[in-house]
């Protein structure tokens, strides 16, 4: 790895009450570089980013930013330090517009490039629906309004839970395309999907979780299709 | 049976002997104050049942205290009857209310529940209050010639109600205990721990929650019959009074340890001894009561019994904690 | 015609009745937490607008200008150093807290001013009224009727037009999402309480106003508000107002037919209203 990491966790360990799912988890996210996270359902991906924004139990000295201790703080200043996330499932606040959930983060966030024009810009279909019920759209729109949402708030890092969970293989494809304009901006980014093909042409690195462990992590082209895929079901 | 069963039963045998023989030991004020804590460790356990097994957080119990004692009085001053023979009157009467009550209760959820139990309470009261054949917001008494039915001398009436107390008592807590153990109660501990995945291994949470508010309002109505038959005079503020049927029952559960069985004693214990500590400051002791059992809930949520069991268990293993830590 | 005069005084109880219920109805919405002490702080209210009034000789209604700012402060501190701590799935704690917090109160203020019953003098205004052909309108009930109308707007519009509001909801829709959002939702659920104390406060003074208080005046009015709120239908401001109305026009025609109806007449009517609509009058869509 050439340059310092801008992300980086270090042997973490976390879980939920007695039951412990990650255990000395290690992974280096470089600057503007863009990270897979592959591993089966209950591999721990979602715990791992829990557990970088503070919604699990962890230490100061787990999760770095730039080389600085910040497993310290709470969620809500994750943000803050340029942290965002894209949460498994959308989870979009249902009582709030389009429009008002992507102001959402951007009062509480850094000020940026990324404005409401640019994220209308990258994603045209939501200019359209600005005031409609956020529940209202259809889930590759909701899915734009979750990246809207994180790109708002102008972060150096944003955490990408599957997005193209429960989304047609098109509209996948749809949500994918606005990734390049994203990393453009300069902004790096870890990538959680069970779409190992895509992540092998997407990403330069890649980490392999199975069963709270890492079991592959380096460059993307280090590794055959067959290596993966071995790491991944833990054979 | 098992062994932990065997020496509960043991023990439960053994402090209904030292209660019920009482009477030959203890002064007349004395037992009064011992009948009053029967009364009140009943009333624990089974709102100790409905809000910290099955979840119904009820505030509104004062209206089967108070049904219970105007079943007895109508009972034996309107219809004649016996005393003892309304209380399995009272059984019936305040369980059929009750199952009238979740109808509608049943509907709200969480606080507005507990809301909700207090309006039935209080409209309850209203009612009684408005009848005037019943003495209206006065009340009514019970004849003297009625109560001779129980005993001849005023000394033997009170050692069998007194007796009736005792029964009532540890009667209910044995009767918890043998319920948590039996498979229906398998079923309240599933839903004290967990509602959700006790639901998903098909626990029925409606027909458990119905049966338990019905069952427990049915025992608190015929405790209720037993207090006002050792009171004997009701009105309906004294009958559906909020502070002394619900309020300190629902302190002794929340200070001893609400969903666990030993929490109704040990609370009860700690509410009479707060009670005759500071009884000559009034109200003192209610704020007391509130102010510990505010911070028992949002410090130690299990109450006094649950600190004991933490406790129990970390000098049983004294180095666990250091050696993770 | 009796009637028809008991229907308007009705309505514009269910003004007051609306004040008691728009702080209930406002912290439900947005952490779904029920404050049991909620008519005890209302009577906390008038209390210290008795004081204020005692200590500057201020009119009632001027009173609030100390009164709303104090129970404000009260409300956040309150949140932020107790309630937070007991929010979480389970939920029962907060019901116990805050029914403790009720106990405290009352035989606090029971110690501190006797069970005396308090009135705060407002003036003329108390029996001033409006003459509409054979019906006459107080002036004072129409004043707490017009308050309450202006608050639920206002409160609308701090729900939909402002960040705050924004705020409120999303930790009302998913706390933790908001957390990740940046939101501190310790904050926003304390912003939310001390908002519902300053209506409280409001309430606190239209009540002493109005009617005779002691320090066990509060149950009746934590019932009253939650009869409101579920009349109306939960999450809906609107409705609460509406619940309040019907709750004030039902006491009200019950008092006519027997004064010792009125209050039975209220509860009957939540009653009916749960059994054919258990979702209150006017539920919000979603």
């Amino acid at each position: 790895m050439s340059a310092d990491p801008i992300l980086a966790v270090h042997d973490l360990s976390a879980g939920y009450g007695d039951f412990q799912a990650l255990f000395g988890v290690n992974l280096a996210l470089p600057e503007r570089g863009l990270l897979g996270l592959v591993g089966a359902n209950g591999a721990g991906k979602s715990t791992l980013f829990k557990a970088i924004l503070g919604q699990l139990p962890r230490q100061r000295e787990m999760v770095t930013f730039r080389g600085e201790p910040i497993g310290h703080l709470r969620t809500e200043a994750m943000l803050k330090r340029g942290i965002a996330v894209v949460p498994e499932g959308r989870r979009l606040f249902r009582s709030l517009s389009v429009e008002e959930n992507l102001q959402m983060a951007a009062e509480r966030g850094r000020k940026g490039d990324w404005t409401l024009d640019r994220v209308y810009a990258l994603f045209p279909i939501l200019a359209e629906k600005r005031s409609m019920p956020s529940q209202s759209l259809s889930g590759g729109q909701q899915q734009m309004v979750a990246i809207g949402r994180a790109l708002m708030a102008n972060p150096e890092v944003i955490l990408f839970d599957e997005i193209s969970l429960g989304l047609a293989p098109i509209v996948v494809n749809d949500v994918y395309a606005a990734m390049p304009s994203i990393l453009g901006s300069g902004i790096s980014a870890i990538v959680v999907e069970q779409d190992i093909e895509r992540v092998r042409r997407m990403a330069d690195h890649l980490v392999c979780l199975n069963e709270g462990r890492v079991v592959l992590s380096g460059p993307t082209g280090a590794f055959t299709k067959a290596q993966i895929t071995t790491a991944y079901f833990g054979e | 049976m098992s062994k932990s069963a065997l020496r509960v039963t043991l023990g439960l045998i053994l402090v209904a002997v030292v209660f019920a023989s009482a009477p030959a030991w203890a002064g007349r004020a004395d037992l009064r104050l011992y009948g009053e804590f029967m009364s009140y460790l009943a009333l624990a356990v089974l709102w100790n049942l409905l809000a910290g097994y099955a979840g119904l957080m009820s505030v509104g119990q004062q209206a089967f205290v108070g049904l219970g004692a105007y079943v007895l009085f109508i009972g034996v001053v309107t219809l004649g009857m016996s005393p003892l023979l309304t209380l399995p009157v009272a059984f019936v009467v305040t369980g059929i209310a009750a199952a009238f009550f979740a109808l509608l209760l049943f509907r709200l959820e969480g606080a507005y529940f507990a809301i909700g139990t207090w309006v039935a309470a209080e409209s309850v009261a209203l009612v009684f209050a408005g009848i005037p054949s019943l003495g209206g917001g006065a009340g009514m008494s019970l004849p003297a010639a009625a109560v001779r039915g129980i005993a001849d001398s005023r000394e033997m009436r009170e050692f069998v109600i007194y007796w009736l107390l005792c029964g009532l008592g540890i009667g209910t807590l044995a009767a918890a205990y043998a319920l948590i153990r039996s498979k229906p109660g398998l079923a309240l501990m599933a839903l004290r721990d967990n509602p959700m995945a006790a639901m998903s291994v098909g626990v029925d949470i409606k027909r458990i929650r119905f049966w338990t508010y019905v069952l427990v309002a049915a025992l608190t109505g015929v405790i209720g019959a037993v207090i006002f038959l050792q009171k004997l005079r009701v009105s309906p503020q004294a009958a559906f009074s909020l502070p002394d049927w619900t309020v300190a029952v629902i302190f002794i559960v929340v200070i001893g340890g609400i969903g666990r069985l030993e929490g109704a004693v040990v609370g009860t214990v700690v509410y009479f001894v707060l009670r005759e500590l500071l009884k000559d400051y009034g109200v003192a002791y209610l704020i007391v009561l509130g102010i510990v059992a505010i911070l028992v809930v949002t410090f130690s949520g299990g109450g006094l019994w649950g600190l004991v069991e933490k406790h129990l268990r970390w000098s049983l293993m004294p180095t666990h904690r250091k050696r993770d830590g | 015609m009796a009637y028809v005069d008991a229907i308007v005084q009705g309505i514009l109880l269910g003004g007051l009745y609306a004040l008691f219920a728009a702080g209930l109805s406002l912290i439900f919405g947005v952490m779904r937490l029920v404050n049991i002490a909620h008519g005890d702080f209302i009577v906390l209210g008038a209390y210290l607008a008795l004081i204020t009034i005692q200590m500057t000789g201020l009119h009632p209604f001027l009173a609030l200008i100390i009164v709303v700012p104090v129970m404000a402060l009260a409300g956040y501190a309150i949140q932020r150093g107790l309630l937070n701590r007991t929010l979480g799935p389970n939920l029962l704690p907060p019901i116990l807290v805050t029914f403790g917090l009720a106990v405290v109160i009352q035989n606090t203020l029971l110690m501190g001013f006797s069970t005396d019953t308090r009135r705060l003098a407002a003036g003329s205004i108390e029996t001033a009224s409006l003459s509409l052909g054979p019906i006459s309108i107080g002036w004072l009930p129409l004043l707490t009727f017009v308050v309450a109308v202006v608050l639920i707007v206002g409160l609308e519009q701090v729900f939909y037009r402002t960040a705050i509001g924004r705020a409120f909801r999303a930790t009302s829709d998913d706390a933790e999402t908001a957390r990740a959002m940046g939101i501190n939702t310790r904050h926003v659920h304390a912003l939310a309480m001390a908002l519902s104390f300053a209506v409280i406060a409001i309430a606190g003074v239209f009540l002493a106003v109005r009617s005779n208080f002691d320090p066990f005046s509060g149950p009746a009015r934590l019932i009253y508000g939650f009869e409101a709120v579920i009349i109306g239908g939960l999450g809906s401001l609107w409705g609460t107002l509406a619940g309040g109305v019907v709750l004030g026009v039902a006491q009200a025609l019950g008092a006519q037919i027997s004064p010792a109806f009125q209050i039975l007449a209220g509860h009957i009517v939540f009653f009916v209203i749960l059994a054919v609509r258990p979702r209150g009058l006017f539920p919000r869509m979603d």
